[in-house]
């Protein structure tokens, strides 16, 4: 019998055909081992508890999660992992997955191929129900799984690898992302993979309440009894302004709380010291008191009477109210021919991004650098600045990948943290959040609680529309604003509303913080709208596709909030899915037909959406310039968080340069690096970043034909140290190598910002909120079955108007991921606090949810986007799930007023209808 | 993972027990449940890891009938050869979790952690699986519907551990099956699930075993609605909503209501009788 201590083992591993041995404890997870002890970093962490895959690796050959693989169990077998697998089928799949486009932020990809390797040794050319069997057990948030489908298929049989295009051709090809092959093979650095040697772990002391008053006891003296704990920090030991948000007015989080605590998970402590001392605390010994107060959870409970006040300035627990009106909405109603009303409810929902929260962070002489996951670097470092008192020089934010984002990693959560770590201790410190910890404190999509109704014309024409909408905006304020704003703007739907009003309230509670999540409050409102929208097609006897068009927005049309529309493209998507529609209608009556227990049905819905802030300057600034030794770099400082803008960026400077794609280096973001490109959020990159580059370049361009005293180019090219340009025969060449560079290092540069157009809005909400809209239409085919109340999506069109497409790949790639968010919103995902606080009570749609998709990408140009081009990332997820609620409805004609659509409630439904 | 910590794994089921008998410790196998109790990187207190006793692995057809011996995975059970009685334990084995989950997770040990959504259990009851336990001091066998008293409750005592489950021969005629209800495709703790094995001779029903799960605090058998079916060609429409929500005691959770679990289960009970391909002993 072996007995061991849980410290100092040694087990042997076979890894890439050597023998690795490592003194560990036996029931450490086989994860830690390989990530930390081996530096094996393509094993991530997404869960610690085998529910999301990320951390698959083949033992003996076949797929386990390395997270609940007591080390011990893995001595003396053989562990592959992404980067130590065999080499051709490897390289295979890395190939697939590129040409496919099926790795967005690449977080979950490294799982993904090695569960795919499994299945190729034994099924080289599997079909799809073969892979989804084999990959089913690692989730993925960004891509909607069907380019991982195709990729898996077609890994052993590849097809060439397109050319990368020439100079000026780069704009509307299907180029791979152009960072993918660090998210392919492995070496992508997220937020945890990286910290500097002998950092100290950070671990937050978290709020087991919703609501609650503390105190401390001796805190000193517990951090002193534990060898290894370097320091214990809480509010007391901040220098700065101990409140941070995106929105500076209304910023009111702390970083860590005082005295009272507001939500379930809110930190109130830090504990600082080394990994091996830190990470296995028991933090429920921590000497703090607590005294549980009442709370609120949803937003009835935050508007009644005597509910308990969240803040102190915020009377009626209202964050904010948000008004759009014109017209004489309620006369128009009066006389309308036809009138619906509707109340709706949406969920808390969590973005669950595989990668949880990480980061670390560590001094460069006397400046603080904190590397993590991120969407907004320059907002980090102001919303961090303040909280530690420093000035602006003195911090830097290097975005770590982001393995996923959505909206959520546009607030800082431990950012701030470790930097009160790092200036304590004075040294480097890294800081991982659990998956728990991830759910409790992170952001999470507005509940919403909806009423709407609206008014047609006896020819099925909209003459009016009343909306109100409560939304749960949580503890702090974080992007409730934003969605309080941005609701009513947007609640009509890309219709002509000429009679209009739209009203909004943001409702502190006690429950997780609502912020930024893809579409800002729109996908729920667009849910309220779409719905009654089909009841009114109805009610004006008219097809359901044929109303969405007698109504549609189109060019000249005036929004509700006055702004006149240009380059409307609804109509165009709404005609593309015309033929889908028609024949869809045609099978499902046919299967209907000789189906009584399962029943088939479509739904469709559009979407508009603002690109860029609301009413608010939202510049980018890019700096493109060229070195003496010939290499052009691109400071692109618009995090891609898997959305890819480091190529969509890339390809529009290099076609506004006239240069070839494969002659700029990207640099960035990185806030000592890069100018400001804002947020990755509100859809704003490819426009507003866009735009930057589209100027940059065509100043770039411009100063190299002013060097080469040509009125135009044929051709740029730039090759050790010279620029050659040719035009008309003749050919210009410069050595660059004895030009004189400028402050920063570059002999011909170009920075130019861009910042869109737009004017605030009155108080009726009438203005200029966005200088650029997108739109789209999507149609949904669903199978509901009518004893048990679940529905299958079984087909999704969607048809975008993107203006001009810049990268098809990864346009598609955006559509098909937002479905899938859209999907969940729809079906399957609602956060509960204290619940749902993990991904296996938590769902989100697996590989086995997603139906196939067809993507229309139209193109109608904006002549305000860069190249005609339009935003695209959070239109994508608008219409899904109100297309596939009115499937459900057309389908068993149960009327859902609640999203999710559990099986339970719709069942309840589909008896509701019969009745 | 403190200095007192231990983590132990003999090699022999003698040394195991005798583990065992020194007091309180976790027995851990594929550590798919026990790792997830946990938000730290290496599983702390005292380990029992029983995956080093070679005995103790794989699937045993003898005379007396079938022996999944306690580390026994869902792969290698989905990999066995075995009679059609165990289609429905197969089926659910492959609804565990997915691919990552059924190389690791055994059957013993979703038995021992006792959710009511453990997906072995209603297959295992429609097979009359027996549960051999062992300490130091002696040997047992436990009726599965008396191992689990709870959620999370067995009848093991602190000395003891689960050394196989044992499916008598007489449960291995005739034809399982297996269906699992939840809010997506996999991944995917049920809202239910119900398991059946039938006997049919002579056209008629001789054997009705049924099982539902999710739908109680335990996964219970239904021996009334069980012997509705006896003496008569099988008709799933037998099957009633009435007697089926009479013999189940299930919850409102976030999963679903509680009355559309009993319905549910009804529903999906007579499906699961409308997929046998039920052909008469030879």
């Amino acid at each position: 019998m072996n007995i061991h201590t849980a410290k100092g083992q040694k087990i042997t591993l076979t890894i890439g055909g050597t023998s690795r041995s490592i003194d560990t404890a036996p029931g450490r997870r086989l994860s830690e081992v390989l990530r930390e002890d081996l530096n094996l970093k393509s094993v991530k962490i997404g869960c610690d508890a085998g529910d999301c895959g990320a951390c698959t690796v083949l033992i003996d050959g076949r797929q386990e999660c390395a997270c609940l693989v007591p080390a011990v169990q893995a001595d003396g077998r053989t562990v592959e992992t992404l980067e130590t697998a065999e080499q051709e089928l490897r390289a295979q799949l890395q190939q697939a997955f590129l040409a496919k486009g099926a790795a967005q932020c690449g977080i979950c990809t490294p799982g993904l191929m090695m569960a795919a390797m499994e299945l190729l040794r034994d099924t080289p050319t599997p079909d799809e129900s073969q892979v989804e069997d084999a990959l089913a057990g690692v989730l993925c948030r960004c891509t909607g799984y069907r380019k991982i489908i195709a990729a898996v298929m077609a890994a052993t049989t590849p097809a060439q690898m397109q050319d990368m295009p020439q100079a000026g051709a780069a704009v509307g090809r299907a180029i791979p992302r152009l960072d993918g092959a660090r998210k392919v093979d492995g070496t992508e650095i997220f937020g945890a993979d990286y910290a500097p040697e002998g950092a100290l772990l950070v671990r937050a002391v978290r709020s087991p309440h919703y609501h609650a008053g503390f105190s401390f006891g001796d805190t000193e003296r517990w951090a002193a009894a534990i060898p290894g704990v370097a320091c214990v920090i809480t509010a007391a030991d901040i220098r700065g302004e101990n409140r941070y948000g995106v929105i500076p007015p209304l910023a009111d989080q702390p970083a860590l709380a005082e005295d009272f605590a507001r939500y379930r998970g809110e930190a109130v402590a830090l504990v600082v010291g080394t990994p091996e001392a830190v990470e296995p605390l028991d933090l429920s010994s921590f000497p703090v008191t607590w005294s549980p107060l009442p709370h609120t959870l949803t937003e009835a409970e935050g508007m009644a009477v005597n509910a308990p006040q969240l803040h102190g300035d915020r009377p009626e627990n209202t964050l904010i109210r948000g008004r759009v009106a014109c017209g004489a909405p309620d006369a128009a109603l009066a006389e309308a021919a036809h009138v619906v009303t509707g109340h709706f409810e949406t969920s808390y929902v969590e973005h669950a991004y595989i990668e949880p929260e990480a980061g670390a962070a560590w001094l460069e002489g006397d400046t603080l650098v904190i590397q993590a996951c991120t969407q907004a670097p320059v907002m980090d470092l102001e919303d961090t600045a303040r909280v530690l008192g420093l000035p602006h020089d003195r911090l830097r934010i290097i975005p770590a990948a982001a393995g996923g984002g959505f909206g959520s990693k546009l607030d800082v959560t431990l950012q701030p943290l470790l930097g009160l770590a790092v200036l304590k201790t004075g040294k480097p410190c890294r800081m991982v959040f659990s998956r728990t910890e991830s759910m409790q404190a992170s952001t999470k999509r507005h509940p919403g609680t909806m009423e709407a109704r609206i008014g047609a014309d006896a020819e099925g024409r909209i003459t009016a529309m009343t909306f109100h909408g409560d939304f749960n905006t949580g503890a702090y304020a974080s992007w409730g604003p934003t969605v309080a704003t941005r609701v009513p703007v947007h609640a009509s739907g890309p219709y002509l509303t000429p009679n209009y009003r739209a009203t909004s309230r943001a409702v502190h509670t006690h429950g997780p913080t609502s912020g930024a999540f893809r579409g800002f409050g729109v996908p729920q409102a667009a849910i309220t709208q779409e719905m009654l929208y089909d009841e009114l097609a109805q009610a004006c006897g008219m097809d359901r596709l044929a109303f969405r068009l007698r109504n549609a927005l189109r060019d000249g049309d005036k929004s509700p909030c006055g702004q006149v529309m240009q380059s409307v493209g609804l109509v165009e998507c709404l005609e593309a899915l015309q033929p889908h529609w028609e024949s869809a209608q045609r099978a499902v009556a046919a299967f209907n037909a000789a189906s009584d227990t399962r029943k088939r049905g479509i739904g469709i819905a559009s979407c508009w959406y603002g690109c860029g802030n609301t009413g608010l300057p939202n510049p980018s600034t890019i700096r493109i310039g060229i070195t003496a030794e010939g290499r052009l770099k691109l400071h692109q400082g618009a995090t891609d968080i898997g959305q890819g803008s480091n190529t969509v960026i890339t390809q529009i400077a290099a076609d506004a340069i006239g240069i070839a794609i494969g002659a700029i280096d990207i640099i960035g973001p990185d806030t000592a690096l890069t100018p400001d490109c804002g947020k990755t959020s509100a859809s704003r990159q490819t426009f507003i970043t866009g735009r930057a580059a589209e100027a940059a370049g065509r100043s770039l361009r411009a100063a190299i034909l002013r060097q080469t005293n040509l009125a135009e180019a044929e051709q740029i090219t730039l090759r050790d140290g010279r620029l050659t340009v040719t035009q008309g025969g003749q050919t210009r060449e410069i050595g660059l190598s004895d030009m004189v560079p400028d402050a920063h290092g570059y002999v011909i540069a170009a920075e130019e910002t861009y910042d869109p157009p737009t004017t605030g809005l009155d108080a009726d909400g009438q203005g200029t909120p966005y200088a650029l809209y997108g739109y789209g239409a999507q149609m949904a085919e669903v199978e509901v079955d009518m004893a048990l109340g679940t529905t299958k999506v079984r087909h999704i069109v969607a048809a975008h108007d993107v203006g001009r497409v810049i990268n098809p790949l990864l346009a598609e790639g955006q559509i098909e991921g937002g479905i899938a968010q859209g999907l969940g919103l729809a079906l399957m995902e609602e956060y509960l606090p204290g619940q749902t606080e993990n991904l296996h009570n938590y769902l989100i749609p697996t590989i086995g949810d997603m139906p196939p998709v067809t993507s229309i990408l139209i193109e109608k140009p904006d002549p305000e986007g860069p190249m005609g081009a339009k935003g695209l990332g959070e239109h994508v997820l608008i219409p899904t799930a109100p297309a596939i609620l009115n499937a459900i409805r057309d389908a068993s004609g149960a009327k859902i007023t609640k999203v999710p659509a559990l099986p339970h409630r719709v069942l309840a439904a589909i008896k509701a209808s019969r009745q | 993972m403190t200095d007192t910590a231990h983590y132990h794994r003999p090699d022999t089921l003698e040394a195991a027990l005798a583990r065992l008998a020194q007091g309180d410790c976790r027995i851990a196998a594929g550590c798919t449940d026990l790792f997830p109790t946990t938000q730290h990187k290496a599983l702390g207190g005292s380990v029992l890891d029983i995956t080093a006793i070679g005995a103790l692995r794989g699937i045993i057809r003898a005379g007396a009938g079938l022996r999944i011996g306690a580390a026994t995975t869902w792969s290698d059970l989905i990999r066995a050869d075995l009679p059609p009685a165990c289609d429905g334990l197969k089926l659910a084995a492959r609804e565990v979790g997915a691919k990552q989950i059924q190389n690791r997770g055994t059957i013993a040990g979703n038995l021992c952690n006792a959710s009511p959504a453990a997906d072995g259990v209603p297959p295992l009851l429609t097979l009359d699986a027996v549960v051999e336990v062992a300490s130091a001091r002696s040997t047992r066998s436990i009726a599965l519907t008396e191992f689990i008293t709870g959620p999370r409750q067995t009848a093991l005592g602190p000395d003891e551990m689960v050394t196989a489950v044992l499916i008598p021969e007489a449960a291995l005629a005739g034809q399982g099956h297996f269906l699992k209800l939840g809010a997506r495709q996999y991944l995917v703790i049920s809202i239910a699930m119900t398991a059946a094995r039938i006997v049919l001779q002579d056209g008629v029903v001789v054997q009705a075993a049924l099982a539902v799960g999710s739908c109680g605090p335990v996964a219970t058998r239904l021996p009334e609605v069980e012997a509705a079916l006896i003496g008569k060609p099988l008709d799933p429409a037998a099957i009633t909503d009435s007697a089926v929500t009479a013999a189940l005691r299930p919850m409102d959770d976030m999963r679903a209501t509680a009355g559309y679990r009993s319905t549910g289960a009804a529903e999906l009970l007579r499906r699961t009788l409308a997929a046998l391909q039920l052909e008469e002993p030879a």
